[in-house]
């Protein structure tokens, strides 16, 4: 079983050595809750899923990935759906890109899941492909679009097919989900999040120009405990910031973090805190040569 | 020329490993390509029995249209409408009714089609007695009560558009050979494909049911026209002018439509000319 966090939770308490993942979670689930309102309790704030949803009847928020492969199939959308992209790129390019998938998507309370057991169980190793699949996986899904002409992906995407299961009907999504699930745990580490998934992928590119993000601010504080890494879902994007690798700045610019906190809340150093990626300042200290660990 | 020899094969080893390791996800993620565009291929088909909201595209638009959010679901008033699940033979996540458990009921606002946002169901159609989300056929005419002499007619009865949709059409009833039929006849250019007659017929399995426009209808060659038709538009013959008809009939008989022979007292007159007793009388007398 993984120790990470132990240090931070001496140092901290157990509540600010968790203070990120609670609230991820508190707005998984309540994202999740306000999708539910309407169909268990006929309470109608949100109407319809991740893909498009119509808020109090007058927001609209469309999933831009699932517009972008509508749009490759040679169909123009109404205005409304537009006016929902729009509003999404805009609170994404500002929030971060992959905060969706750390704060909205209901998979990643799965694959979480399954990391969590597979760590409590001690699972090492498995199937190993590339981080980089996941943009061949992306730009499949929109060469499917264009070339059949309907959203084919959508046909088997579990992160769509799991949200509109559990709002509309849950159906064989189950499956769907255990797959996931099974894959997180026993095939590979960060299979599906940090592998696979196309959203994620495309999320991943809008995060690039994002301006919210954690950034190592007292990187100098660091002791090397490697708690950050084991506990990060993407930990290549930790190393240049944590390490100033080639001059970088403290901030995590990589457009694959996650936003998720996890490191913030792990350290016991309080090394990381988050912030816009404006504060990218290299620190007249010079960096850490000393305890540049190469195993990092 | 010792320095770069051990670093030329150390170069093209990385490059080598990096081609292959691309070429390895690449065949991997086109091989699951492959797989998804065959699986989107067999999910283009809709099957007969599921109908699409007012308003849908066509089939083959619809699926790139639709981007599954389920808002037409939500905002149909009688709640007929679902998202295809994973395990159900429409494509997942769109949306769908079955005419026999619950047919639309024809709101006048179209609710479903003003709640989607992209224009998989058509903004356009603002009529809902223009919509067409399927055809009524009368699939089964051995079990179907009014075919048998019976005068069910419920099919007729419960149509939002009746008598213009389906209209019912008298025959002899041959068995009887003094009955009439009253053989229900669906008008394609009237039926919304609502599903109300499917919904509402009477029998175990119904005779009537909703299926497909396309799976429906039969066409005619683009070439194929029909004669009077064209020239009622040309205001007369194209070809060569109508000859009067003539039959090969015994002499002094004559032929009219309606009457049978009638002797030929008073040959056929000039043209407009009336005979002198009426054309009753005559037949009568023979």
């Amino acid at each position: 079983m993984s120790t990470a966090g132990r240090d931070a939770i001496q140092a901290k308490g157990w509540l600010r050595a968790h203070k990120w993942l609670l609230l991820r979670r508190a707005s998984q689930l309540s994202i999740l809750a306000l999708f539910l309102l309407g169909p268990l309790a006929g309470v109608w704030i949100v109407k319809g899923n991740l893909s498009f949803s119509y808020t109090l009847d007058v927001l609209p928020l469309t999933d831009p990935f699932v517009l972008l492969q509508s749009l490759l199939t040679r169909h123009l959308p109404e205005t409304k759906a537009f006016v929902g992209v729009a509003v999404v790129l805009v609170f994404y390019a500002l929030v971060g890109g992959r905060v969706f998938c750390s704060w909205a998507c209901p998979v990643n309370m799965v694959t979480d899941a399954a990391a969590w057991l597979r760590s409590r169980l001690g699972i090492k190793g498995g199937a190993h492909i590339s981080r980089k699949t996941r943009y061949w996986i992306l730009a499949m899904t929109l060469v499917l679009a264009a070339a059949t002409g309907t959203l084919a992906w959508e046909l088997v995407n579990p992160v769509s097919i799991f949200h509109r299961g559990l709002i509309f009907g849950l159906g064989a999504a189950w499956a769907v989900i255990l797959a996931i699930f099974l894959l997180e745990l026993f095939v590979m580490q960060d299979g599906w999040c940090g592998r696979l998934c196309p959203m994620g992928a495309f999320y991943g590119l809008l995060g690039r120009v994002s301006l919210f993000r954690p950034a190592a601010i007292r990187r100098s504080a660091c002791n090397d405990c490697m708690d950050c890494f084991v506990v990060c879902p993407e930990p290549q994007v930790i190393r240049p910031a944590l390490k100033g690798v080639e001059g970088a700045g403290p901030v995590i610019l990589a457009g694959n973090c996650t936003n998720c906190g996890r490191c913030i809340d792990v350290c016991a150093k309080d090394v990381f805190a988050f912030g816009t990626r404006f504060g990218n300042k290299v620190e007249k200290v010079s960096p850490p040569a000393s305890t540049m660990s190469p195993a990092a | 020329m010792d320095s770069t020899t051990p670093k030329a094969p150390a170069a093209s080893k990385a490059r080598r490993q990096f081609l292959f390791e691309s070429a390895r996800v690449a065949c991997g993620v086109g091989l699951l390509g492959l797989g998804i565009g065959l699986y989107a291929k067999q999910a283009k088909a809709l099957p007969p029995l599921a109908v699409r909201p007012p308003g849908a595209l066509k089939e083959a638009d619809f699926l790139g249209a639709c981007i599954r959010c389920g808002l037409c679901v939500r905002d149909c008033p009688y709640d007929i409408l679902s998202l295809a699940r994973p395990e159900e033979p429409v494509a997942t996540g769109t949306p769908y009714f079955v005419a026999r458990q619950l047919p639309c009921e024809m709101c006048e606002d179209i609710p479903c089609i003003k709640a989607c946002p992209t224009g998989a169901l058509d903004h356009k159609l603002t009529d809902i007695n223009k919509a067409k989300m399927g055809l009524a056929v009368l699939v089964d005419q051995e079990n179907c009560l009014n075919f048998l002499g019976l005068r069910c007619d419920i099919c007729y009865r419960v149509c939002p558009v009746i008598d213009k949709a389906i209209t019912l059409e008298q025959q002899l009833n041959a068995r009887t050979g003094k009955h009439a039929l009253f053989i229900p006849v669906v008008h394609s250019d009237a039926c919304t494909g609502c599903g109300k007659c499917e919904k509402a017929c009477p029998l175990e399995v119904a005779a009537i049911k909703v299926y497909p426009t396309e799976l429906a209808k039969g066409e005619p060659g683009k070439h194929y026209r029909l004669g009077w038709v064209e020239q009622q538009k040309a205001g007369g013959s194209l070809v060569a002018p109508d000859a009067p008809h003539q039959y090969n009939l015994p002499e002094g008989l004559r032929y009219e439509s309606g009457k049978g022979l009638l002797p030929n007292e008073a040959p056929p007159a000039a043209p407009g000319a009336q005979p002198a007793v009426p054309r009753a009388l005559q037949g009568g007398k023979l």
